[in-house]
């Protein structure tokens, strides 16, 4: 019998992971569906990055389909995200807008200018109200907003390869679908 | 009792005592040197309390890092999203340690500030320890949004 | 197109591979000789392919095909050919193929050498070690490829992480790989004997060689990554029981828990269960070890959520190849306690308390290696465990085998004599005791360096006695057989390693300090004086070089130049200064310069003084060499005789042992 006690002390263990890891996997924060998908935006209006007395509003950025990047700073993933975000930003046909989240706009102006900046339109949130209306709790989080202002996709952390091929760039071909 | 039953127990009471006495020491050893990996916001939420000595983890602050001109005293900021934590280290710091830099220092608290006694910075920016990330994005989790209505009167929960 | 070559030839290497492992197994079963005999040929094919595999992989690096992803990642046009070749082994994928490579020259040397041995035995070894294969290559196709091609092709590549830019991190992972994968070979014999039933009670004493040498180079590989630690990593540290240390220590603490437990079995048919699950364990903490190592997704449960095919890959493979063979076990495990009994003193129980010794330090590290995981899974809190967990109870766990050392050549198989063992009690401890007392003069009264000097007596003088009785009983050329000799030679290498260790733990000094121009500092009774830094360059890098003089009653002993360099993506290494000695090493690190904008200046350094610290290498040496030579033994070697002359010659080489 005690032959046996190596195999069932392995198994023990292995089933102990096991069950860490779908314990875990389940117990995943981040995957939370948003209640904003096929809303409207909330309304904004925010000041430019480098010239805060110009504002960017919901109503000046309508007619075209943009993505909304909430990058900050501080962010590490952030910068885990950049530079793929700069790769693919001009293949994706849409306007990509920076949305700078409570942060230092001199710290954020530096992390741009070492990371390079890839947003057409640059918008800074420093106190974080308006982020609540996105419903944005972290950062990176990237909202894919149509011509007419409504949310048609979320994404929570940072973007992957697959995460671009697989879900932000058939979300854009549907918006061109939904259009024509 | 036969001899060889005596024997049998004795050698069966040894075994017993002998893993329970290693036990007892593996418990002890690994309770005097469990380190907790906490975030400067976790810490200014009290977390860090319970811990004597424990890990802070975060992003060196950009301009934070201040040499003492004669020692090798050196003071610099350690952010999160939410929190800051200064911290004072009295050594050579290792390669790869500047501004924007994930960082683990380990110490205990000494008042408001941090008194490491390591100080570990590997890698950089892009590439962030998982350990690191994972309490930063836990620390960020728990300050979730209650309702729009309690953010618009002006508590930053965040 | 020579990287989609390099990816067919893994792929036909795997059809082989497959056609190694499950046709032997099967006509084993049958008893299909035909079948049985595809197993040499097989592994011969899969061991070209995989050649050519690898090859093609170094060529790429070496005509810098940075269409290559993996080229792309680790070397760029500065880096230089020998670490072109060593990044071929830099990185996850790489390494994989490494060790599927050495996997094959282990498998290779046991199909060469074992024409003695009955055709169904091996026929199941190079099997099992074909399903090793198999799962290993499959992991290579299905989640690891270093073939995987980057289009379009970047001008230049990124860079061999710099700590790996060292010529003791060249040869470190292969030599390490054959230590690691060469257990496969002791897990394969003791596999084809639960499928044979045993039937063939000699297979111990065929497989002791091979696990000793597999032994000896995983000392070799594991003194080889420490001495790296030291030179490379700046910090004069040698052993930081980091997960990655700790995952080619533990196949190392069951793995001397094996040798001698196949001492026991060969000799004397008792321990035969025990043996087995040694070698299952050494090999099963082989595979854990290299994907703790390489790819990383078992440090952290989040890490299956970025890359899950990997992290479920690893683990199915676990199971299956950890789980398997425990079952087997269970099913097939000699279920009748065989061979002679012992009693309470002799040299079975000194070698029995020893492998639990052993065995014990092997479950303690791998808990304290994968507690953060364990408080990651269940949500307890990012905990990391601290080096003094590991020291405390790893010591504790020595002490005992420290004392039996000199005992055991001393001891009789089945029954020790009380006179012989108290007359090398007294000897070996009056020695201890005297140069303890001599040292406690020169340190000083530190407690641990005084507990060294006395441990590394008492072994080596135990050692010594056993030497000289064998020297004055035998006749010439027979008083040291070379299983015997690696025995003695070993061990004397523990007393070595136990000087290097305790000494140099004790009576290190380290200083930080801050040092301009012309500046002197006294470390004991050398003094450093630091002469500025100025700039240099290599073929992928540039640095400050500081020039540090030492010197002793107003002689210059030496001049040492530490470095820091910056690589390619502003990668700093440091390239500390060592000047190395019998007695003690002298060590400077450059910090960074006091005023970032005055190189010139004073800069931050730290200064060590290092007593006895090659001895600790020395003595994993010793130990290395101690196993080749006892592998080396002639009677390991199987000689074709018939069935009755074998019978016979057993009994006379027992009655031979028994009185050794």
């Amino acid at each position: 019998m005690s032959r046996l006690l190596p195999f069932v002390a392995f198994l023990a263990l292995c089933g102990l992971f096991g069950f860490g890891i779908w314990w875990n996997s389940h117990h995943d924060q981040t995957a939370i569906p948003s209640p904003l998908i096929d809303k409207p935006a909330p309304a904004f209006a925010l000041p430019e990055l480098d010239a805060p007395e110009r504002t960017v509003t919901k109503a000046s950025l309508l007619g075209k389909p943009y993505l909304l990047n909430v990058f900050a700073s501080w962010c590490i993933e952030c910068g885990v995200e950049h530079p793929l975000l700069q790769a693919e930003a001009p293949t994706l046909g849409v306007t990509l807008v920076g949305y700078n989240y409570k942060d230092q706009p001199a710290d954020a102006k530096a992390w741009l200018a070492r990371h390079g900046n890839p947003y057409e339109v640059l918008m800074a949130d420093l106190s974080g109200k308006t982020a609540i209306d996105f419903g944005v709790y972290a950062a990176p989080e990237s909202f894919l907003i149509d011509a007419q202002g409504v949310i048609r996709y979320k994404h929570i952390g940072p973007f992957t390869p697959e995460v671009i091929e697989k879900e932000l760039k058939p979300a854009i071909a549907a918006l061109s679908e939904k259009s024509s | 009792m036969n001899p060889t039953r005596k024997r049998r127990l004795i050698i069966v009471v040894l075994v017993l005592a002998a893993a329970a006495v290693a036990s007892g020491l593996t418990v002890f050893a690994l309770q005097q040197n469990m380190n907790y990996l906490l975030t400067p916001s976790q810490v200014q939420s009290g977390e860090a309390s319970g811990y004597k000595t424990f890990r802070l983890g975060g992003m060196v602050k950009q301009g934070s890092i201040q040499k003492a001109g004669d020692s090798l005293k050196v003071t610099f900021t350690v952010i999160d999203a939410n929190g800051a934590m200064p911290v004072e280290y009295t050594g050579i710091l290792p390669d790869l340690f500047r501004d924007n830099q994930s960082v683990i220092a380990t110490g205990h608290m000494d008042n408001a500030h941090f008194v490491a006694t390591e100080v570990l910075a590997k890698h950089d920016e892009t590439y962030m320890p998982q350990e690191l990330k994972d309490a930063m994005a836990k620390a960020h989790e728990g300050k979730k949004v209650a309702g729009g209505d309690d953010a618009m009167k002006g508590t930053d929960s965040r | 197109m020579t990287p989609e070559l390099g990816q067919l030839a893994l792929v036909l290497a795997l059809l082989l591979a497959l056609a190694q492992s499950i046709v032997p197994l099967l006509g084993a079963w049958r008893g299909n000789r035909a079948m049985v005999a595809v197993a040499r040929p097989a592994a011969a094919g899969q061991a070209a392919f995989v050649l050519v595999a690898f090859a093609l992989l170094v060529w790429a690096f070496l005509r810098f095909d940075f269409s290559v992803a993996y080229v792309a990642d680790n070397s760029n046009l500065a880096l230089p050919w020998y670490y072109r070749i060593a990044a071929v082994w830099g990185a996850h994928e790489g390494s994989m193929l490494l060790w599927v490579f050495i996997l094959n020259v282990w498998t290779l040397a046991v199909a060469a050498l074992s024409r003695n041995l009955p055709e169904v035995f091996v026929a199941r070894v190079l099997a099992v070690l074909g399903l090793i294969a198999v799962g290993f290559l499959a992991f290579i196709l299905f989640t690891s490829n270093p073939f995987a091609r980057l289009l379009p092709m970047p001008l230049d590549g990124g860079d061999l992480n710099p700590v790996l830019q060292d010529p003791g991190m060249t040869f470190h992972p292969p030599v390490i790989y054959m230590g690691y994968v060469g257990f496969s070979v002791a897990f394969a014999f003791s596999i084809a004997a639960l499928l044979g039933g045993e039937l063939e009670q000699a297979w111990v004493r065929w497989a002791r060689s091979w696990t000793n040498v597999a032994w000896a180079f995983l000392t070799a590989g594991i003194v080889a990554g420490s001495w790296w630690a030291y030179a490379e990593l700046g910090w004069g540290g040698w052993w930081f029981w980091d997960p990655v240390e700790n995952a080619s220590f533990m196949p190392w603490l069951v793995g001397t828990a094996l040798i001698h437990a196949q001492a026991v079995t060969e000799k004397r048919g008792s321990l035969r269960a025990w043996t087995i699950l040694l070698s299952i364990f050494a090999f099963s903490l082989s595979l854990l070890g290299t994907f703790l190592v390489r790819s990383g997704v078992l440090t952290s449960v989040h890490a299956f959520a970025s890359d899950p095919r990997r992290g479920l890959f690893i683990l199915c493979f676990l199971l299956v190849v950890v789980g398997g063979s425990l079952l087997l076990y269970a099913l097939r495990a000699p279920k009748v306690a065989g061979g002679k009994a012992f009693a309470p003193v002799s040299r079975e129980s000194a070698i029995l308390v020893g492998n639990l010794m052993f065995t014990v330090a092997a479950a303690m590290v791998l808990l304290g290696t994968l507690f953060p995981l364990i408080g990651d899974a269940f949500n307890l809190g990012r905990i990391s465990v601290g080096p003094p967990y590991f020291g405390f109870l790893f010591t504790l766990l020595m002490v005992p085998v420290v004392l039996l050392l000199p005992f055991g050549p001393f001891l009789r198989w089945g029954r020790g004599e009380g006179g012989v063992l108290r007359a090398i009690a007294l000897r070996a401890g009056i020695g201890a005791v005297a140069c303890a007392l001599v040292a406690a003069v020169f340190v000083h009264g530190q407690l641990k360096a005084i507990a060294g000097v006395a441990a590394a007596v008492w072994c080596a003088v135990g050692t010594l006695l056993y030497v000289y009785k064998r020297f004055r009983e035998m006749p010439r050329g027979r008083r040291y057989p070379a299983e015997m000799g690696g025995m003695l030679l070993a061990h004397f290498g523990l007393g070595v390693f136990l000087v290097g260790v305790l000494l140099s733990e004790s009576l290190s000094v380290t200083r930080d300090v801050r040092m301009a121009p012309g500046d002197v500092q006294t470390v004991g009774a050398y003094a450093f004086r630091f002469d500025g830094v100025k700039q240099t360059s290599g073929p992928n890098w540039r640095g400050s070089q500081g020039t540090v003089s030492v010197i002793r009653n107003g002689e210059t002993l030496a001049v040492m130049h530490p470095q820091k360099r910056t690589y390619t993506r502003e990668q700093v290494q440091t390239e500390s200064a060592i000047d190395p000695g019998f007695t003690r090493d002298l060590y400077v690190a450059l910090g960074d310069p006091m005023d970032a904008s005055n190189p010139a200046g004073a800069w931050a350094m730290r200064l060590y003084y290092k007593p006895f610290i090659r001895w600790l290498w020395a003595g994993g040496l010793f130990m290395m060499l101690g196993g080749f030579l006892a592998a080396a033994d002639r009677r390991f070697r199987v000689r074709r005789k018939s069935e009755s002359s074998e019978a016979a010659a057993l009994p006379l080489a027992t009655a031979r042992e028994s009185r050794a």
